[in-house]
């Protein structure tokens, strides 16, 4: 039995949307953990587009992706917030009432939580590997297919074929080489956006025939699923060819899934999360929904949409943690408990 | 005004008004058709995936080296382009693209 983690409020999504309803929520005493899927706090401005300008943030005329979660971090680091990062929320169920909503949230990882509020803030769901749309490749998957390297022993003496032409693809394609029966490289194109010495690297290994590489795309899977036997490649010319193999590894990088939100009992519209424009509260007492993962008349898929968000959440999530206390409404300009909270109290 | 001819995962072919200056993902998303452009069109997720009628290709800009990393990460065919790099202009009235099939 893991330790259960009791607090305020627990956040799904580390983005920009999920950071600053830390801030929302600390002004007001409020204590919450993150947990995030990713690796890195950030969401799709870390992942998608750490280098892309945005220029529609009130206040900055111009701030990077990775900018905006660096300046978050900044802003909310008087609330101390714990994150949970590279793990899944798995299961929400609720123990509480209407009234006094309390949800054990469980992740992938085993952690479990008890929390007064959920405030879902996971854009557009999960980051998952994207899945190449291979006729019945879900029939090998565990056993053919594999999109991530768990363990690199499983890969011993077997017919490797990576696809793709990133880091990930080109990084297992040197590490597994060695340990491989034969490793066989596919991309579309004789480019590989990955760190230059790894491309050398499978350029010499190539050069030494002691990898093969080859261009084209898989179009189809042979072999009695889910033992992988082989896979057609169709060149651009449009003539196929296969090639033998007992794993296939895609790396074609992530892509966002709703995922197990959809099984927490929630209504739900077009994969979106319908709230209400007064709390942001779902069709569940207690669980809130903002950021892009919500819908609401005039919704607009915009970031600093998600700050007022969280701002009105707060409020609601702030009767349900404290029953008893009237909330007074302060601005951080003048009220010298807020600025205490925020450490920059004279 | 001027139309592109947007071919469904079903084989259907719809006939949609374009607007000029919009790229063709945000037209055929705005015409309700199932296509996701989940970054928005910022050429970072690929999921905005059309295969351009050979007759068309050569009158589009060739892709950026952008575009090409991002169709790095879908199982493309020589006709691939990504739709949210593709600006409609009356140039391109009668656009022919079929959406390309999404992975799980």
């Amino acid at each position: 039995m893991t330790d259960n983690i009791e607090t305020d409020v627990v956040i799904i999504g580390a983005g920009p949307v999920g950071l600053f309803a830390v801030f929302e929520l600390g002004l007001l005493d409020i204590k919450c953990h993150l947990i995030d899927i990713l690796p890195k706090i950030g969401g799709q401005c870390a992942e998608l587009y750490p280098e892309k300008p945005i220029y529609d943030i009130p206040g900055f005329p111009m701030v990077t992706g990775q900018g905006l979660v660096d300046n978050l971090m900044a802003q909310i680091e008087p609330f101390h917030p714990s994150f949970h990062l590279n793990e899944m929320v798995e299961s929400v169920e609720p123990l509480g009432t209407p009234e006094a909503p309390l949800f054990r949230v469980k992740t992938d990882a085993g952690t479990t939580f008890t929390c007064k509020a959920l405030i879902i803030a996971a854009g557009g769901g999960s980051f998952l590997p994207k899945k190449p749309p291979i006729d019945n490749i879900e029939a090998y998957e565990g056993t053919g297919v594999f999109y991530a390297v768990r363990h690199m022993h499983m890969f011993k003496d077997k017919k490797v074929l990576i696809v793709g032409g990133g880091d990930s693809a080109l990084d297992w394609t040197v590490n597994l080489q060695p340990l491989a029966k034969r490793l066989t490289l596919l991309h579309r194109r004789d480019v590989f956006r990955a760190a230059p010495h790894t491309v050398e690297k499978m350029r010499s290994l190539v050069a030494a025939s002691e990898m093969d590489l080859h261009l084209g795309q898989v179009v189809e899977l042979k072999g009695e699923a889910p033992l992988l036997e082989s896979v057609v490649i169709r060149r651009d010319d449009n003539t196929t060819f296969e090639v033998e193999c007992d794993v296939m590894l895609p790396f074609f990088g992530l892509t966002m899934k709703l995922g197990p939100i959809a099984d927490w009992g929630l209504n739900l519209r077009e994969n979106l999360i319908p709230v209400d424009t007064e709390k942001f509260e779902t069709s569940v007492p207690g669980i809130f929904a903002i950021g892009d993962i919500n819908t609401y008349p005039g919704k607009l898929k915009l970031i600093l949409s998600g700050f007022h968000e969280g701002a009105l959440a707060a409020q609601k999530v702030h009767r349900y943690v404290y029953p008893e206390k009237k909330l007074l409404f302060q601005y951080t300009t003048s009220s010298s408990s807020l600025q205490k909270k925020l450490g920059v109290a004279a | 005004m001027g139309v592109i001819h947007v071919t469904d995962r079903e084989g259907v072919r719809h006939t949609l008004e374009a607007v000029e200056g919009w790229r063709v993902m945000e037209i055929i998303r705005d015409w309700g058709l199932p296509i996701e452009g989940l970054c928005g069109g910022a050429c970072e997720c690929a999921t905005c995936h059309v295969f351009v009628a050979e007759e068309w290709l050569d009158k589009l800009y060739p892709p950026t080296e952008e575009e090409e990393d991002q169709l790095d990460t879908v199982v493309t065919r020589p006709n691939s382009r990504l739709s949210c790099q593709i600006l409609w202009t009356p140039e391109l009235d009668g656009l022919e693209v079929t959406l390309a099939p999404t992975g799980g």
